[in-house]
């Protein structure tokens, strides 16, 4: 679909991603290639909402004010833009991650007294790259050199809760504020999560071959990139991420259009408004087990908001879909006891409630 | 040449394992792609993101799927 302008953002990086250490003539074309993609992008998002309303209306002859009509436009404005903005900003933090390896995460996280640690922590979280099929030998790698287990906590819990698809679609679908609130709830919840479990003292719940096989042998040479080299790193992720969460970001706005054109107004206010006490916990029940991706769930929750769904409520049901997830659950039962994995949801899913509760209060 | 790659079974691990058999059949070379799988092994290497490519015991790629032509510049520089 849409997803052609903002691509072309991959291919100038491409090309030079085979010159290496190259010299400065080349840096300065790429330079030139990146201005000229991110105006092609600025144009593009510029004119999605008049091509939208043009489509809508003159191509496919309906009405705005119909269902019908209605539903169209926000897929054909809200599909091309979500996808625009993915795109831009999967590229900007593949360069920043690119600066964040995990071995240097680590070293600025151990030797830290605890308290800065689960703050550096849960901030490292959303720039370090991070995938749960990556999460056993992390979680191994920051034991090892003695960070603390709260503090490897604080950043499983905000490595995967915030991170940069979550909060595009958020801040494309619902504004800043909202991405904003996510962002700073998320960490907190990361922050305070992990310190608790940190006062635990749950060291005993680790499988003790964790703490035996300490003193990895191999350690990496850091390795140095160009800029070119970021930027390649910058289209690789475009290719991985946008690639992959593509058709969700469409199926979901598909869902949320359907919904938006058909559903009608307050009909989520008596199920998920902010009368119902009970929808915060139903929420996160719901949404612990769950597992899907951000791109899918989080164009459905922002037309359940515009139906009268209370946000303290959406939040909760967002974080505890995107953070809790179980098949992250099953790949650190290898590294740690059920109990121990049973303590950190129950005390997260706590922090989720105590977040949806108190959004719901004060907005 | 040893050829390690290392990773839990993840679905990354596998492409990078399929790209490394590919890049030693196109160079001809009489050498097996070896799958670490083991945590405890993979650990070893001090790798913290799977996949990860060793070349005679040392990592050369960390987090990241190597494509078969570039695997095979690292074979055969």
């Amino acid at each position: 679909m849409s997803t052609e302008p903002g691509g072309t953002s991959t291919v100038p990086a491409q090309s030079n991603e085979v010159l290496a250490g190259s010299p400065p003539a080349s840096s300065l074309r790429l330079v030139g290639q990146l201005a000229l993609a991110l105006a092609i992008w600025i144009t593009a998002y510029r004119i999605i909402q008049p091509a939208a309303d043009l489509v809508t209306s003159r191509v496919l002859g309906l009405d705005a004010r119909t269902r019908l009509g209605s539903a169209v436009a926000f897929f054909l404005f809200e599909a091309p833009k979500v996808l625009l903005l993915l795109t831009l900003v999967v590229f900007a933090v593949g360069i920043v991650r690119s600066f964040f390896t995990p071995e240097r995460t680590r070293a600025i996280l151990s030797g830290r007294r605890e308290s800065a640690g689960h703050v550096l922590a849960a901030f490292l979280g959303v720039v370090t790259p991070f995938c749960s099929c990556s999460a056993v030998p992390l979680f191994l790698g920051f034991v090892e050199v003695g960070i603390p287990l709260g503090v490897t906590l604080s950043f499983l819990i905000s490595a995967p809760m915030v991170n940069e698809v979550a909060l595009v679609l958020l801040f494309g679908l619902f504004g800043w504020k909202v991405a904003a609130i996510y962002m700073g709830t998320g960490l907190a919840l990361a922050i305070g999560a992990g310190w608790i479990l940190g006062v635990l003292k749950l060291e005993r719940w680790v499988e003790p071959w964790v703490f035996e096989s300490l003193g990895g042998a191999g350690v990496i040479e850091e390795e140095r990139l160009t800029f070119s080299e970021r930027v390649g790193q910058g289209a690789q992720a475009v290719r991985e991420i946008v690639g992959k969460v593509w058709p969700y970001v469409l199926a979901g706005i598909a869902v949320g259009a359907g919904i938006h054109g058909y559903v009608p107004e307050g009909l989520m206010a008596g199920i998920m408004g902010k009368q119902a006490w009970w929808s915060v916990p139903l929420a996160v029940a719901i949404g612990v087990p769950m597992y899907s991706n951000a791109a899918g769930i989080i164009p459905v929750v922002q037309a359940l908001l515009e139906k009268g769904a209370a946000l303290g409520t959406v939040l909760a049901f967002m974080m505890s879909v995107i953070g809790l997830s179980l098949p992250e659950m099953v790949i650190l039962r290898k590294v740690l006891r059920p109990q121990l994995i049973g303590t950190f949801v129950g005390i997260v899913a706590f922090g989720i409630l105590v977040v949806g509760y108190l959004f719901n209060a004060i907005l | 040449m040893r050829i390690q790659v290392l990773g839990t079974g993840c679905a990354k691990c596998k492409t990078l394992a399929a790209n490394a058999e590919q890049a030693v059949r196109e160079l001809g070379l009489d050498a097996q792609v070896e799958k670490v799988e083991d945590v405890r092994e993979i650990m070893k290497f001090g790798v913290m993101v799977t996949p990860a490519l060793a070349l005679d015991g040392k990592v050369k790629a960390v987090g990241k799927v190597l494509t078969a032509s570039a695997i095979k510049e690292l074979l055969a520089p």
